[in-house]
């Protein structure tokens, strides 16, 4: 890479032909503040509309400032972040933003996470200068299952925009409007709900105030864990241990499975169930079922559906509902591990302990913000009553540790409850990009082969790259296995399929960027992509620290089909555990 | 119409379409013409200036000679009409009285074109009846 | 063949059209059947002439004469005595504002005296509806000249010699552009007419596309040529359905002749154009937002690099010229660069075509060489001030550009003089004020402007000139604060230097230049509380001379809000508290007794 030679703050400092300003500059110590611009690097996701305008620095021989999110440097370029002159026009601007802004961060839910906020703190921002009663802009807020929109509080960084555009492809937001009333919106004035959103939240992931929140659901397990008919258990899906400990001022990738336990149990639920434990029952009857189709495929069967494509994602579900109608019966009906406990929850669990499914309250802490909405699709409720109640967020679980009182760094580690709480390796990786199709893999593999795997970690399956392809032998019959994270990713991966550009038998994919692990509910990365990558590793940690890697010899698993359900796609299988898939434009 | 198939159709098309525009191409910059008037009261049309006048555009456009031929109210020579006024650049302007077709011709051939003086010229400073204005 | 005598052109722009000048042609026609006398004089419809605040006009050649304002009833007459008899109809000649005289011949008449017509060349003169008469001065022999004898770098280069700046407002050499475009390789490449003329009171580039649009067209051909671009694209307003018609006309017509389409004039070049249509949205006139616009996008501006010459419409090279830009084009190549560079100043090469419009007699479109002075614009051909008021300022660059005064009204009209004196050539918008406009309200209304059609993309821009607004409103209305001026200042300054586009980096134009040349008049409005000009309605004091007033309640009838009270005969007072300034009082009092301040 040839490289060039720039002057930042009267310091000579030596970049690759081609970098930013912003970037030479935070290379060389120098953090320039953005409202908007977001990188994350190996995840192939770059907002850079140069529209926040917070990012200026002086460029001699310059007229006007210049972005030094979007301007290259020039060899010889000399350039100052820190005049009198940028100064006064950063802190104009971010006055000018924060004069179009809702003075409400004391109760806002983004406070201490807010872009602006810190922005202003870092400013030393004390007055705004406006006319007094400065029009605002305001707007309807949209609240939906999953995510809330007050934008109010929109400062048109455009980085939900790109996230649910050019990441996402599923172009529910757009910027509508023009000059001060412009802000980013679903077309038509929509609600979300009546949008082509998927819920992936990814948009709210990336909000850097608090106009694009997640549903607060906090006050629901509450009210639930205070009412003494109800017996209150909770599932913990497997992302979720690898990025609380954020919230706590912990190592990303720091895993706190005991501890989080611990604190559930704490705050007094009856029993601190894994979602694990639902994945590994999953992979019996999704890995059954590939099998069933590769063996029908295999004997010549015409009208088989391959590739089978994974199905536990939410936001991947309603994606397909939304934009491949055609295709609804090519994915897995298996459902997914939330839906599985909540399912094996209500009526396996309520039969264990005696008591009617109302009075069983199955509360779910998820990576995901899908998953409030998924938990009230009607389907998985039995007259009324949801198999999951209530479904909240890493970051809600963190507020509610916090909210009670417990110091988190200091509890002791404490083990899942049996049996909804044992779960495998298998189970744990289902938190990143790879890791349902590597468990499936395991499971598959044995049963196909009747051979005992020498090796379980398949490293070809794992990786942050948005599509990822590899062939596995099973004992002679290759297969041919598709991965894909980000749903843009799926949309070219099923397009690729279509044209024939793809040949596979079962497919992974998951909505949000890393897997479950970079889900929207998780602790914000704030753009930074090392984050993803330490839970990713963490991930991978668990699993090798687990004795039973493999979901089918789960022995709670075992017990369940031999107490309960039969055999994996038996009837009462099918009916607890499987579900069908509707066109979303019909509904 | 056919498609122009080169550059030499294109100009041979432009001579044949110029002569529409003469006219007004000419009044763009009627200071480097000689400039005609041809009087066109009525005391004008019916002693025949209506002819008169056709005869010297034609005979104008024949040879693409550089004058511009307008018509003007009554000049106040009605006795002597048709009347047509002929001013050549850098000279004083002629008026020339009984202007008959093959008057006409002399005064493109003769005055315009040699600088020949004709009879007929009307030689008094006269004052055509707008600048009297 | 006929030979007729005379041509009556008759003004078939939309200024004229709505005021009846299809009715005109029609009579006109008419008349002259009555006649006989359809072999001697011929009607044509032509664009426009410029000289829109008297239209309709008619003009008659070969003697020049400029008939305004006239009626459909007015056509026998002129056909009757001007087309038969020779004798002008004088009451309908263009009356000279200083003189009052009527005025025979238009080539003496001052608002033509002084111009250059270029871009302007065919406009008011051939019938833009008929390529015949395109082609018969010349139309279309510099692309055939172009395609058959030289190679595109030597085009460019006469384009480059010429030092044609884009007439868009940027001022970027075309030739270096185009040069640019050419020089970078891709197998599909753009040529894009920006008609998205925005700027209010601007109809420059509408009047070229309704007067001569294939002067466009061929100018795009020999860019494509150029740049080596196959395809041509005009973004045009759909509020501009007459010139999207000729336009429509002059490209099927040019088709047919093969000046459009493959092999053009057998020379193995292809071109061709298609129309966009712009919904009006006028930062669409900035390039990377009209290059959004015609990939169906929103229409906002990105950030610069990449240009469109490197990465436009579709990823592809592009290059966006303006259409007075392109109009200027094959003039250049028939009669050749160094006649063009022989016009104008150092800098700036060449005319400018202005639309001159507010407080001035002759309100119209002007083709002008550079370096005229703004006195000769304005005095000269502009007929001076309306109803013989002062001048007071003259705002050129449209909303984007800044208020000249008095002490710039012998500068040379050039792009970088007007940018020295704190405006800018923008597209040529040249609105004149007089010493009733109040400049805090001009700002204000032009801050309107931007505020409303800012696209809302950079924070500065939509927020910034949204405040400056709110600012002057409180000045106008009487409630600003000297803090307020310096506030303002320093928020013009920021948004100037932060914003992302041409858009938001000029709208704080009027502002600042308003703010240097009339100080004492901002300072009137916080300090004293006054309008010197009399505009703020928030800042007028009506009161009742008592020694004036007879008491004959006239005023207090008259008064909508119940401001005024009093007995019979007895001097009345009006409330200001309760007063709303609308000045029904003044209207009504018959003895001149009350006051206005």
């Amino acid at each position: 890479m040839e490289k060039i030679k720039i002057t930042i703050d009267n310091k000579q400092v030596e970049v690759s032909k081609g970098t930013t300003i912003y970037h030479a500059a935070k290379a060389n110590g120098i953090d320039i503040p953005t409202l908007c611009y977001l990188k994350l690097d190996h995840l192939n996701i770059e907002n850079r509309p140069g529209g926040c305008r917070v990012c200026v620095v002086q460029i001699e021989g310059r007229k006007n400032l210049a972005p030094s999110c979007s301007t290259l440097c020039a060899d010889g370029m000399v350039v100052y972040t820190n005049k009198v002159r940028v100064l006064n026009a950063r802190k104009t601007v971010l006055e000018l933003i924060l004069s179009d802004h809702p003075k409400e961060c004391l109760v806002c839910s983004s406070s201490g996470q807010c872009d602006l906020q810190k922005l202003s703190q870092k400013m030393g921002i004390r007055e705004i200068h406006a006319v007094e009663n400065a029009e605002m802009s305001t707007y309807r807020k949209d609240y939906s299952p999953a995510l809330r929109r007050d934008m109010d509080k929109c400062i048109m960084c455009r980085r939900c925009e790109t996230i649910c555009n050019d990441v996402q492809t599923v172009g529910a937001l757009s910027a509508v409007n023009r000059g001060f009333m412009s802000v980013v919106a679903p077309a038509f004035e929509q609600d979300l709900v009546d949008s082509p959103c998927t819920f992936c939240g990814q948009c709210v992931a990336v909000c850097p105030t608090g106009a694009l929140t997640p549903f607060d659901d906090t006050a629901k397990v509450i009210r639930a864990l205070a009412d003494p008919t109800k017996t209150v258990i909770v599932q913990t899906a497997p992302a979720v241990r690898a990025a609380l400990g954020e919230e706590f001022g912990l190592e990303p990738g720091t895993l706190v499975t005991g501890k989080m336990v611990s604190a559930l149990r704490t705050m007094g639920f009856d029993k601190v169930f894994d979602t694990d434990f639902a994945a590994d029952l999953t992979i019996m009857e999704e890995g059954t079922e590939l099998l069933n189709r590769i063996s029908k495929f295999l004997n010549g069967d015409k009208d088989v559906k391959l590739p089978i494509l994974t199905s536990c994602c939410p936001a991947w579900v309603n994606f397909f509902e939304e934009n491949y109608p055609t295709m609804l019966d090519v994915p897995s009906t298996a459902r997914s591990p939330q839906q599985m406990f909540g399912s094996i929850a209500k009526n396996y669990f309520a039969e264990l302990l005696g008591i009617k499914r109302e009075d069983l309250v199955v509360i779910s802490v998820m990576p995901c913000l899908a998953k409030k909405y998924e938990c009230q699709r009607e389907e998985f409720s039995t007259n009324g009553n949801p198999d999951v109640d209530y479904s909240i967020s890493t970051r809600e679980l963190a507020s509610l540790i916090r909210f009670a009182n417990i110091d988190f760094n200091s509890l002791s580690e404490e083990d899942f409850d049996r049996p909804l709480g044992e779960s495998t390796g298998a189970a744990v990786i289902f938190g990143a990009t790879g890791g349902v199709i590597e468990a499936a893999v395991r499971t598959a593999y044995e049963l196909y082969t009747g051979k005992k795997l020498t090796k379980v970690d398949f490293k070809e399956l794992r990786g942050l790259e948005g599509i990822r392809t590899a062939t596995l032998d099973f004992n002679g019959t290759p297969i041919h296995i598709g991965i894909a994270h980000q749903l843009g990713n799926a949309r070219k991966l099923l397009d690729g399929i279509r044209s024939g550009m793809y040949n596979f038998h079962a497919i992974e994919i998951m909505a949000c960027p890393g897997g479950c692990i970079g889900g929207a509910g998780q602790p914000l990365h704030h753009g930074d992509s090392s984050i993803i990558q330490a839970r990713f590793d963490a991930i991978y940690r668990e699993d090798a620290s687990k004795t039973i890697r493999k979901s089918h010899e789960n022995p709670y698993i075992i017990k369940l089909y031999e107490d309960y359900l039969g055999h994996p796609m038996s009837e009462k299988a099918h009916h607890l555990l499987h579900t069908k898939y509707f066109e979303k434009n019909k509904n | 119409m056919n498609k122009i198939k080169s550059l030499d159709d294109l100009r041979k098309m432009k001579q044949n379409l110029e002569n529409g525009m003469n006219i007004r191409e000419k009044s763009n910059s009627p200071e480097s013409l000689v400039q005609i008037r041809v009087a066109m009261a009525t005391c004008g049309i019916a002693s025949g200036a209506r002819a008169v006048m056709n005869t010297l555009i034609e005979r104008i456009e024949k040879d693409k000679i550089p004058a511009v031929v307008t018509q003007g109210g009554c000049m106040g020579y009605c006795y002597a009409e048709p009347t047509v006024e002929v001013k050549v650049p850098g000279k004083d302007p002629v008026v020339f009285g009984y202007v008959d077709s093959k008057v006409a011709i002399d005064i493109i051939e003769k005055y315009v074109l040699q600088g020949e003086l004709l009879e007929g010229i009307i030689p008094v400073n006269y004052q055509t009846i707008n600048d009297k204005k | 063949m006929s030979h007729y005598k005379m041509h009556l052109l008759v003004c078939g722009g939309t200024g004229c059209r709505a005021s009846e000048s299809e009715k005109i042609t029609e009579n006109l026609n008419a008349e002259i059947k009555k006649l006989g006398l359809e072999n001697e004089a011929q009607v044509v419809v032509t664009g426009c002439f410029g000289f829109c605040e008297k239209g309709p006009i008619v003009k008659i050649v070969p003697d020049n004469t400029f008939y305004t304002q006239v009626k459909p009833e007015d056509c026998a007459e002129i056909v009757s005595e001007h087309v038969l008899k020779g004798r002008k109809v004088s009451r309908l000649l263009y009356e000279d504002p200083e003189t009052q005289k009527h005025v025979e011949d238009s080539k003496h008449m001052g608002f033509y005296q002084k111009q250059i017509r270029i871009a302007l060349r065919n406009c008011g003169f051939i019938d833009p509806e008929n390529i015949d008469e395109y082609i018969a001065r010349d139309g279309y022999a510099a692309l055939g000249n172009i395609l058959t004898e030289m190679s595109p770098q030597q085009a460019i280069d006469i384009m480059k010699k010429s030092g044609l700046r884009g007439r868009g407002g940027g001022g970027f050499p075309t030739g270096l552009k185009w040069e640019i475009a050419s020089s970078n390789k891709a197998d599909q490449k753009y040529v894009v007419c920006n008609a998205d003329e925005g700027d209010p009171g601007a109809f420059m580039d509408r009047s070229i596309l309704e007067g001569d649009p294939h002067s466009v067209i061929e100018a795009m051909a020999i860019c494509g040529y150029c740049i080596g671009a196959n395809k041509g694209i005009v973004y045009i307003r759909a509020e501009y359905p007459l010139a999207i018609k000729r336009l429509k006309i002059a490209a099927r017509q040019a088709r047919v002749y093969g000046l459009l389409g493959n092999d053009v004039l057998g020379t193995g070049f292809s071109f061709d154009i298609e129309l966009r249509y712009g919904a009006g949205a006028f930062v669409c006139g900035e390039e990377t937002a009209l290059i959004k616009s015609m990939e169906g996008l929103r229409g906002e501006p990105t950030v610069k690099p990449p240009f469109p010459a490197e990465k436009g419409y579709l990823g592809k090279p592009t290059n966006v010229n303006n259409v007075e830009t392109y109009a200027n084009v094959p003039a250049i190549f028939l009669k050749g660069p160094e006649w063009f560079a022989s016009i104008g100043t150092e800098k700036s090469k060449g005319t400018k075509v202005f639309a001159l419009a507010g407080k001035i007699n002759n309100v119209g479109l002007i083709e002008v060489p550079m370096g005229i002075t703004l006195r000769e614009v304005i005095f000269e051909i502009g007929g001076g001030i309306k109803d013989g008021k002062k001048f007071k300022a003259v705002q050129t660059g449209g909303p984007s550009g800044g208020c000249l005064t008095e002490k710039h009204l012998d500068t040379p009209i050039d792009f970088d003089n007007l940018i020295a004196a704190g405006s800018m050539m923008g597209s040529g918008g040249m609105i004149v004020m007089d010493e009733d406009d109040c400049m805090v309200s001009v700002a204000k209304f032009y801050l309107e402007f931007t505020v409303e059609e800012s696209c809302g993309k950079c924070a500065p821009c939509r927020i910034g000139n949204k405040r400056l607004h709110e600012i002057l409103e409180k000045i106008c209305n009487g409630k600003g604060t000297e803090a307020d001026i310096e506030y303002l200042k320093n928020l013009s300054k920021v948004i100037k230097d932060t914003a992302l586009c041409g858009l938001g980096q000029t709208s704080p134009n009027p502002v600042l230049s308003t703010i240097e040349h009339f100080l004492d008049e901002y300072k009137a409005h916080v300090t004293e509380r006054i309008c010197p000009a009399g505009q703020c309605k928030a800042l007028k004091l009506y009161t009742i001379i008592p020694e004036k007033c007879t008491g004959c309640t006239a005023c207090t009838r008259a008064c909508p809000v119940g401001a005024i009270s009093g007995e019979k005969r007895q001097p009345h007072i009006i409330d200001v508290d309760k007063c709303i300034r609308c000045g029904a009082c003044y209207d009504k009092c018959k003895f001149t007794a009350i006051h206005v301040q």
